[in-house]
């Protein structure tokens, strides 16, 4: 409990895609905060009704594309320059600028590699998703064609149940 | 919002509700497997064992059991090689490349064209590794450091370039189609009774629960692994074909080897995917989502890159003509005319003749017709691997040297190994997998579903 208010979840469940997305809109006009939203299946628009800064996976992404690709430009320039020189089919390796379109390909493969498998990781992490995990979905019907949103209670209880029962929610529940 | 033309034909066929869906993707994994199942698991599974025993025979004994000589030094290995690699090319097509072109027909068929994919770069990425006789120094592919006076693999090689590419597409494909499938194996989770299933379906599902932000960084996620998977797949089949286009063999040394590569690879792969998912579609009772349009927008795919084989074909002849030099020429006179004509002319019908019959609508819409031209395309394709490497180095510079390559029991038993090995991990894939990336596909259902597009039309037509 270290935050310094801590306010009672409400649960509404909701059967279709396009009411839980108006239904976030509502809510959060009215000034509730929405804390989540359970969906079998990504929902267009439903990261900005809600208000979720946008990811920046894609900017880790970049970062690791460019570790990648100094990773291949070290590792070509070290083994075929500097620790070994060899001249293969008349081709002598001197520099590594001269030698570099040989490169082409192994510095393309491992800009993707570095990029595909470290974003992967990261999504993992920053999802906390493992083997092994407990589902993060109280209710399972969520993955199957429920969706469930969680509003912090934070006005009077009856005036937020009745905007979430007007807003076509099919059961609505306190989290303990 | 959910609008899309009602001159489109719908995806999904029928009312289908979110959980329609569910429990339709979910039905294979749920119930008990059919007998015929049993029966093409059990043929699959025995020309897998025969693989693997021919295989060990090969490790035991030595290449010397296949039917190489000293003049064809290459022969079914890489043309195995290059027609798995080639035919897992249409998985990544559909899933990455028509994910970018927002193509929404790929959402029913892109998880077992991806399962596809990964399953035939497993057979293909085998050969290498057998043909290179002593497979426990296989890691000496990679550049480890080591007491031979630190010598590293030559970077300047082809050879070494198809070991990133194809281990970077192996792992790509694999996280990429895993990462796609751990939404798909969390609603199996929530549904399972059995509690053995649910704890293996927890296990594989990594706790997924669709949070918002989850689903964020997954469209995210998706999206830019699909732009990386993109490059990454024309980069492996055009490093393929380098390691025959480096060189200075005639019929090989040539550079149009990377595009036509890669439209044969794509021509190949979309041919395997009709294969499997006609049978899929019927065995499973998947028709409602992989439908008539699925199988032929697929057989146009087939149509078009078969055409670029064929110009590839025709370009290649006109070229040994025009370059003027006599060895590249009969190389070619040789293929069409000398002892391996039979193969170069099943290649041109395979390859070149029958995929121009998908012009006719009624045809490429008939699941009869497709069905066996994919089998013929596959059968082409094999063929025309075939052709490239043996008959290019068959009658080599020195004609005293000239050889024919007959294959031994071993390169037969190989090949027929790979097939079974292949059937099997699809089978047991179509039985424990999602076979249809279901909650992609509930994304479209109000906009491509027959139900909700019918809806659509009627309000316009009040509205009017």
């Amino acid at each position: 409990m270290a935050s310094t208010e801590k306010h009672p979840i409400i649960k509404a469940l909701y059967d279709d895609d396009d009411v839980v997305l108006s239904a976030v809109k509502k809510v959060r006009e009215k000034g509730y905060s929405v804390k989540e939203v359970f969906s079998p299946f990504p929902i267009h628009g439903l990261d900005k009704a809600m208000g979720l800064a946008p990811t920046r996976l894609s900017i880790a992404g970049f970062l690791y594309g460019l570790a990648g690709l100094t990773t291949a430009s070290v590792v070509t320039y070290y083994m075929m320059i500097v620790d070994w020189p060899q001249n293969i089919g008349g081709k002598p390796n001197f520099t590594w600028g001269l030698n570099m379109p040989a490169f082409v390909p192994i510095m393309f493969e491992m800009t993707v590699f570095f990029t595909a498998h470290l974003m992967v990781w990261t999504f993992f992490m920053k999802n906390k998703l493992y083997p092994g995990a407990k589902p993060q979905n109280y209710d399972p019907r969520v993955t199957d064609d429920k969706f469930l949103m969680e509003v912090e209670l934070t006005g009077e209880k009856d005036e937020l149940l009745a905007l979430l029962k007007e807003s076509g929610a099919i059961e609505i529940s306190e989290a303990k | 919002m959910h609008y899309e033309a009602p001159i489109r034909e719908p995806l999904i066929i029928g009312d289908k509700s979110y959980h329609d869906i569910s429990v339709e993707v979910a039905r294979p994994v749920e119930t008990k497997a059919p007998r015929m199942w049993w029966i093409v698991f059990s043929i699959a599974f025995l020309l897998f064992l025969w693989g693997v025993g021919c295989i060990l025979y090969t490790i035991g004994t030595g290449i010397g059991t296949w039917g190489l000589n000293k003049t064809v030094g290459w022969a079914w290995d890489i043309t195995n090689f290059v027609w798995w690699v080639g035919i897992g090319h249409a998985g990544t097509l559909i899933s990455a490349i028509l994910l970018l072109f927002r193509q929404k027909w790929r959402m029913s068929i892109n998880r077992s064209a991806e399962a596809m994919t990964i399953f035939s770069v497993i057979q293909a990425a085998l050969f290498p590794g057998i043909h290179m006789g002593r497979i426990w120094v296989g890691w000496w592919v990679f550049p480890f450091p080591n007491q031979f006076g630190s010598l590293w693999v030559n970077f300047n090689s082809p050879l070494l370039w198809d070991v990133f590419a194809i281990s970077t597409y192996f792992t790509v494909s694999l996280v990429f189609w895993y990462v796609g499938l751990i939404p798909d194996f969390a609603m199996i989770r929530d549904r399972a009774i059995n509690p053995v299933q649910k704890h293996i379906y927890k296990l594989l599902s990594f706790g997924w629960g669709g949070r918002a932000k989850h689903w964020q960084r997954f469209e995210e996620l998706s999206l830019v692994l699909a732009g990386l998977a993109t490059p990454l797949v024309l980069s492996v089949h055009t490093i393929v074909s380098f390691d025959f286009a480096t060189s200075v063999i005639p019929g090989w040394h040539t550079t149009i080897f990377p595009p036509y590569f890669v439209a044969g690879a794509i021509f190949s792969g979309f041919a395997m995917v009709q294969t499997l998912l006609l049978i899929v579609r019927k065995v499973y009772k998947m028709e409602h989502y992989i439908t008539i349009q699925h199988v032929e927008m697929m057989n146009i795919v087939i149509m078009l890159t078969g055409s670029i084989v064929g110009v590839a074909y025709i370009t290649e002849l006109f070229m040994a003509w025009y370059s003027g030099v006599e060895y590249e020429q009969y190389a070619f006179l040789n293929r069409a005319t000398g002892p391996y004509w039979w193969a170069y002319w099943s290649m041109m019908t395979c390859n070149v003749f029958s995929p121009q019959l998908m012009w006719v609508k009624k045809w490429r819409t008939n699941l009869v017709f497709t069905f066996a031209i994919s089998i013929v395309v596959n059968i082409g394709m094999w063929f025309e691997r075939f052709v490239i490497i043996v008959t290019s180095l068959h009658r080599d510079y020195l004609p005293s040297s000239w050889s024919m390559f007959s294959p031994t029991f071993v390169d037969i038993g190989i090949f027929l190994g790979t097939i079974g090995f292949f059937f099997v991990l699809f089978l047991l894939y179509t039985r424990t997998f999602p076979v249809i990336a279901q909650a992609e596909l509930k994304t479209i259902l109000k906009s491509s579903g027959e139900n909700y597009k019918k809806h659509h039309t009627e309000e316009e037509h009040g509205e009017h």
